[in-house]
């Protein structure tokens, strides 16, 4: 907005403050490139976790070492050193090259060599290949396989083996892929009956042992005891009965499961055996076409969306996680809304405004601003040691000394996000009904209508838009918050899901698994932070996708309900 | 016809009909209800969030509550009529025991007095007892020095059953070295004082004879086939500091062998001491100002408790000098104003505490590391005090006087260890070499110091605030001038929601980043990130010039608002240009490593984890808190002034510095006081991308601990009620009371401003 015609000088050009303008400019582009740079950040490395990578198989070799090696991996990352940085950490390297290119290349095999990962100067490599028959196993423990497929086993017996020349090699893979399928299908099967069946009997067991207890606690008489006894003893012969049939079938699945292996070569030479029970997904990615990755690609997303979590979180699936957010979440909504709502109506509505409900409403505001772990402290504090204390007391003496409801769970983690989210609710609504104007509601009180009955029918329906954008915010606010669920409730790796088939079946007093939470252990907390971060950036972006859906839904949201009564604000 | 439609009206618009009466009353009830239930659910709801207020200081209150010190019971001593040696309380404060001269061993109801069971000590033939000593209270650990130069070591055991689900605690004597006593000195020479000294590899004894130091050293060794413990007997060379001295005033006193083994503490009568070091034979004399009426080791064997008959009762314990040297230093001084003999003093088994019976019957407790007399008050009549145990927990004490009666106490003091001095004060701690700010909080031992020191918490805290403002403020506040004042208004309404969003990002997505990804990058690009900050303001401004010198059309399209539009690519280019050049800068200046230059160069320590990673990953976090409130003030400044001024012939630039911003600067204020508040309380992100290391450092390359990250850490593990839980929900306390004002302060300002902005 240059003032003058002629080309200003230099100093008028300062004085005029344009340079000011633009660097303010640039701080909104520096903030603007910080987000968009972070969610991109956030969704190539998320996104790229599931793409099954192709193999590289290359010599290494470089000055110092005694002779050639072979390696065999993923290249992770590709990052640029100062030479001076290698040459102090030991390599014997031109000082006169500014950088050197360095790859990180996960080799996998951690069974085999002891490590996972390994950082090899890109100079280093000859005779850099990705030949076909390369394949790559996921198993269920010791991370990834790197290898070659030699033969394949039935119990002692060999079924198929790669000849010398690498002619039958298509069939020997058809071979192990039908009998992987085989195996993966008795595995369903050994889950089920573990987590499902067995955990059932196990419930039973347990509530059999409370009413045992609970019997003698209650000192009864010697005729009730004998009574109830004969009772507890049948259903738990009953249990034991099933439990016993449970475990031959278990035996012979386990027979079943573990009669085929293969053998493979690692990239020494080495001759590794592999029982196929032990393998997740198995494939071969330099001769994989597009379309091949794609479907393994949609198959690990499935995998990590629906299936448990494997060594210790850094593998699998974030099923229970999210379970457990989306549990905590609506618990928390259930409570929140209804009190949030009453509160804000009573400010608005009903109490006299003064200084004093002022006073309340900027006090509330600001319990907005309160640091999250300050109501993770209060809900430890009072909900847990105080009142679940108490009610197991009361409620479950016979459980006592293991605590019911006095330890962290999801009731608790759940009212403390509540007593966090509430005075978002609070504000949202009360700025709804600030927003009504006074003659809709005279109008309602001059047809003869009540006060309660004016709420009901007038005000809270047109306030509807803003208290639905309370609660999104709240809900978006809860889903990401982890530093109070981390004292009242969230834990690495529960046993057993919230919800389930055994009675009572929504189980408040259980620990849960928390997508926030799953994204600070298993990257800080994991004993291979390298192998888990892949999993970790694709949970972050998950839970960034379901907040950022969250927000764009309150908006959408308010739009579409004040779209609805638009006609009566005017 | 006409009177039937009358009548047929008038029944319709009857109000009194008995069934609209009916539903009316009921429409009124509902009305009622409604608004009883509204209020109690609203105030219920306000009295809940209210609660977290009463709740926190109903955590924290207790801390500093005075302790309390009630009589039980009085009776006279069990046992015989020899004197008393030593008194001690068993764990569960049920019974009690007394040592006495002539090797009678009673144990007695604490509530009353009455006897239990008596043991005599296997005392060899026409010997007795010359001198007693105690390893430690709650070693439970005794040593007799007999009349014939040897000494037998003891110790008071307890069993504990349940016949019949009833306690039963039946008390024994044993001889954990066995019952034969060890040979000290030569058989004609009695032990007149005596010292012990037990610990994992080494037994020491050291005793004197009225005249001259004797000590052996007992190495345990474990026999190699039956794995029986067998102790190796080596004289100690003690050097003779009596007969050295010019002085004939001095005697050998009372002994006493530090923890470690090394150093041996011995009264020399009056206000003299002197400090043997084991090894050497050297020693060092101290005067300890008035006449020395007890010893005692506080819990764990390092400091030495003084009290002498000026009323000066002192913690002493070896500090390392300049060269390295040990010194005999006295730390602090607790004040008493009784001047007198009969000073006793017994230390608490559990904590660096201690009780003091002086001869005019006062009871005063006290805590060595938070420098604070926890108790005070005359219970005791003027008989004189002679004996004085405390019970393991610190709940019961016993005092004997001197005319054979005993008198149980209770005592109630459960958080001795907090005073301002021990919370935000330098505290010099047992072992260090000065007073320090430190937050240590727990360890595996059980002797261990608790250092609770909030200072280091409370500088993190506001150091990682610091940062992040510093990285936040300016983008923030200048990003809102420019989008409130310059922008167009399309890309207003896109670019504000984006930054927005920012705000619902989980911290622990910000945290995670910060820590794995920004961190190790930080470290690698060090260089390339301080040319961004050095040269990414120059080249915008340089690049403004350029434009600048473009024709009048194309200047005139920019101005309406598109700066930041057209500044992306080139603030993308600055930068990667930044991180390109910052290697062969690094190879250039720094010896090619620019961390290994700020080490070994400049001596400034370097964590990955640093202020820096924390200032950008919570400075992320504040700005769209700050963006927000800011911009909104600047939006709403009414435009008639605005106007005005241009219309005067200001540039908008002028306009926007004349008045604009004087006029919105509380807002901008209350939106940098929230962003603040924001900052000083998060948690994850300091918790992920710093070491959580309680230091008290100010550099930018090194991390911190904050009051947020302690408390996730620490309260899972602390135990329910404890001073440790009770000092973490302060600090719990302190941040919630900080962010509520900082809040309000800038609530109330923003409430101001909309005012102003409505008369205008």
């Amino acid at each position: 907005m240059n003032m003058h015609a002629k080309k200003p000088t230099l100093k008028m050009w300062f004085k005029s403050g344009d340079p000011w303008v633009w660097l303010n400019a640039a701080a909104v582009s520096v903030s603007v490139i910080a987000v968009l740079g972070l969610l991109a950040v956030l969704a190539v490395n998320g996104f790229s976790h599931f793409w099954v990578k192709d193999i590289k198989q290359a010599n290494y070799f470089v000055a110092g070492m005694d002779k050639p090696v072979r390696v065999t991996g993923e290249v992770v990352d590709i990052i640029d050193v100062s030479s001076a940085q290698l040459i102090s950490a030991g390599f014997q390297l031109d000082e006169n090259v500014a950088t050197y290119r360095r790859e990180l290349i996960k080799l996998g095999n951690r069974d085999v060599t002891g490590a996972d990962f390994g950082w090899f100067l890109a100079d280093g490599f000859s005779d850099v290949l990705y030949p076909k028959d390369l394949m790559v196993l996921e198993r269920r423990e010791w991370g990834n396989f790197y290898g070659r497929l030699l033969r394949v086993q039935e119990g002692d017996q060999v079924s198929s083996q790669v000849a010398a020349d690498g002619a039958n090699v298509a069939a020997v893979w058809q071979d192990f892929e039908t009998r992987l399928r085989r195996v993966q299908r008795i595995h369903d099967d050994i889950f089920a009956i573990e987590k499902h069946t067995i955990g059932k009997i196990n419930h039973g067991m347990e509530r059999l042992r409370l009413q045992e207890r609970k019997l003698e606690l209650s000192d009864p008489t010697a005729e009730k005891r004998a009574v109830v006894m004969t009772d507890i003893k049948a259903e738990r012969a009953v249990l034991d009965r099933q439990y016993a049939a449970l475990e031959t079938e278990l035996a012979d699945l386990y027979r079943a499961i573990n009669r085929d292996s293969i053998v493979a070569t690692v990239s020494s030479g080495e001759e590794v055996p592999i029982a196929l029970a032990k393998i997740v997904r198995a494939n071969r990615p330099n001769g994989m076409s597009l379309f091949e990755k794609l479907a393994a690609y949609l198959s690990k997303l499935w995998e990590f969306l629906s299936e448990d979590p494997r060594e210790a979180n850094t593998e699998g699936g974030i099923f229970p996680a999210i379970f457990g957010t989306v549990m905590m979440v609506l618990l928390m909504s259930i409570m929140v809304t209804p009190f949030g709502v009453v509160a804000a109506v009573y400010l608005r509505e009903y109490a006299p405004q003064g200084p004093v409900t002022q006073t309340i409403r900027i006090a509330v505001n600001n319990l907005a601003g309160v640091p999250s772990i300050v109501y993770g402290v209060f809900g430890l504090g009072f909900f847990i040691y105080f009142i679940g204390q108490n009610v197991d007391q009361a409620f479950f003496p016979e459980a006592l000394p293991a605590p019911t409801f006095g330890t962290p769970g999801l009731l608790w983690a759940s009212l403390t996000l509540a007593l966090l989210t509430v005075p978002v609710v609070i504000v949202a609504t009360e700025e709804g009904l600030a927003r009504i104007p006074k003659e809709i509601r005279e109008g309602s009180l001059a047809l003869g209508a009540t006060k309660a009955e004016t709420l009901w029918r007038v005000v809270l329906p047109m306030a509807s838009p803003a208290m639905m954008t309370g609660l999104i915010l709240a809900v978006a606010r809860a889903a990401g918050e982890v530093a109070p669920l981390m004292l009242v409730g969230v834990v690495k790796l529960a046993p057993s899901l919230p919800l389930d088939g055994n009675y009572p079946y929504l189980h408040l007093d259980q620990k849960f698994m928390h997508l926030g939470f799953h994204i600070y252990d298993v990257g800080f907390q994991s004993p291979n932070v390298e192998a888990a971060r892949p999993l970790v950036y694709a949970t972050a972006l998950l839970l960034v996708i379901v907040i950022a859906l969250l927000n764009f839904a309150a908006v959408a949201m308010r739009n579409h309900l004040r779209e609805k009564y638009k006609s009566l604000e005017h | 016809m006409n009177t039937n439609t009358l009548s047929r009206s008038k029944s319709i618009i009857d109000f009194d009909s008995p069934k609209i009466k009916r539903y009316n009353r009921m429409r009124k009830r509902k009305d009622q209800m409604a608004t009883v239930g509204v209020a109690i659910g609203g105030i219920s709801v306000i009295a809940a969030i209210l609660l977290i207020f009463l709740y926190l200081l109903y955590e924290v209150i207790p801390m500093f509550q005075s302790a309390a010190v009630e009589p039980m019971a009085e009776y006279a001593l069990p046992g015989d009529d020899s004197l008393t040696l030593y008194l001690a309380i068993e764990e569960q404060n049920e019974l009690a025991l007394r040592v006495s001269q002539s090797g009678q061993i009673s144990f007695y109801q604490l509530d009353d007095g009455t006897l239990k069971t008596q043991f005599n000590l296997a005392l060899p033939d026409d010997t007795h007892i010359t001198s007693f000593a105690i390893n430690s209270d709650e070693s439970r650990l005794m040593v007799a020095g007999l009349s014939n130069g040897q000494a037998l070591i003891f110790k008071h055991n307890y069993r504990i059953t349940y016949p019949g689900d009833k306690r039963l605690i039946t008390p024994r004597i044993d001889y954990p070295y066995g019952e034969e006593a060890f040979t000290i000195a030569d058989s004609s020479q009695a032990l007149t004082e005596i010292a012990i000294r037990d610990e994992e590899e080494l037994l020491q004894i050291i005793a004197h004879n009225g005249t001259q130091l004797m000590g052996v050293n007992f190495v345990k060794e474990e026999e190699f086939m039956s794995e029986e413990l067998v102790l190796d007997a080596q004289n100690m060379d003690l050097p003779a500091i009596v007969a050295n001295s010019e002085d004939h005033n001095l005697a050998l006193g009372e002994l006493l062998i530090d923890v470690d083994q090394r150093f041996l503490f011995v009264h020399l009568g009056g206000a003299q001491m002197a400090v043997i070091d084991i090894e050497n034979g050297d020693y060092q004399r101290i005067n300890a100002g008035g006449e020395i009426q007890n010893l005692a080791f506080l819990l764990g064997g390092i400091s030495l408790l003084i009290a002498d008959d000026q009323g000066n009762i002192g913690q002493w314990f070896m500090v390392k000098d300049e060269h390295s040297q040990p010194q005999f230093t006295e730390i602090r001084q607790f004040e008493s104003h009784y001047k007198g003999d009969s000073v006793l003093i017994t230390s608490e088994q559990r904590r660096k505490g201690f009780v003091v019976v002086n001869g005019d019957g006062e009871i005063a407790i006290y805590h060595s590391t938070a420098h604070k007399n926890v108790f005070n008050a005359t219970l005791l009549s003027a008989d004189k005090p002679q004996h004085l145990s405390l019970s393991p927990r610190s709940n019961r004490l016993q005092v004997v006087t001197q005319s054979g009666q005993v008198k149980v106490f209770v005592v109630d003091n459960k958080h001795p260890e907090v005073s301002w001095s021990s919370l935000w004060g330098q505290v010099w701690y047992e072992s260090y070499q000065e007073p320090e700010y430190i937050w240590q909080s727990s360890s595996s031992s059980n002797d261990f110091e608790p250092k609770m020191s909030l200072m280091p918490l409370a500088f993190g805290t506001l150091k990682a605030a610091f940062y992040a403002m510093l990285i936040g403020a300016p983008l923030a506040v200048f990003g809102a001038i420019y989008t409130a004042y310059f922008m167009t208004s399309g890309m207003r309404r896109k670019i504000k929601p984006l930054i927005e969003l920012m705000e619902a990002l989980p911290t622990v997505i910000l945290g995670f980043l910060a820590g794995l990804w920004l961190a190790p990058f930080m470290e690698a690009n060090l260089v390339g990130i301080f040319s961004i900050l050095l040269f990414l303001p120059p080249g915008v401004v340089l690049f403004a010039y350029g434009i600048s010198k473009l024709p009048m059309s194309v200047q005139n399209r920019i101005n309406e608002g598109w700066h930041g539009f057209i500044l992306i690519p080139v603030v993308l280019l600055l930068g990667a240009g930044c991180l390109a050049m910052g290697s062969p800068v690094e190879t250039l200046f720094f010896n090619g490593d620019m961390r290994q230059w700020l080490t070994h160069d400049l001596g400034i320590s370097f964590d990955q984890r640093n202020a820096m990673v924390v200032g950008v990953a919570m400075g992320f976090a504040v700005i769209p808190t700050i963006f927000s409130i800011a911009e909104d003030a600047i939006f709403s400044v009414p435009k008639h002034l605005s106007y005005g001024s241009l219309a005067l012939g200001a540039t908008p630039w002028q306009t926007l510095v004349g008045v604009v911003i004087p006029t919105a600067s509380p807002g901008i204020f209350s939106g940098l006081m929230i962003g603040l508040g924001r900052a000083v309380g998060e948690t994850m992100i300091v918790l992920m991308a710093t070491g959580n290391t309680p230091i008290m450092d100010a550099n930018i390359f090194e991390g911190m601990r904050t009051l947020s990250a302690n408390i996730a850490v620490e309260v899972p593990e602390a135990e329910v009620d404890s001073t440790h839980y009770r000092v973490l929900f302060l600090a719990a306390f302190v941040l919630f009371i900080f962010t509520f004002m900082v809040n309000t302060a800038a609530e109330i300002v923003r409430q101001r401003l909309r005012k102003k902005y409505g008369s205008l």
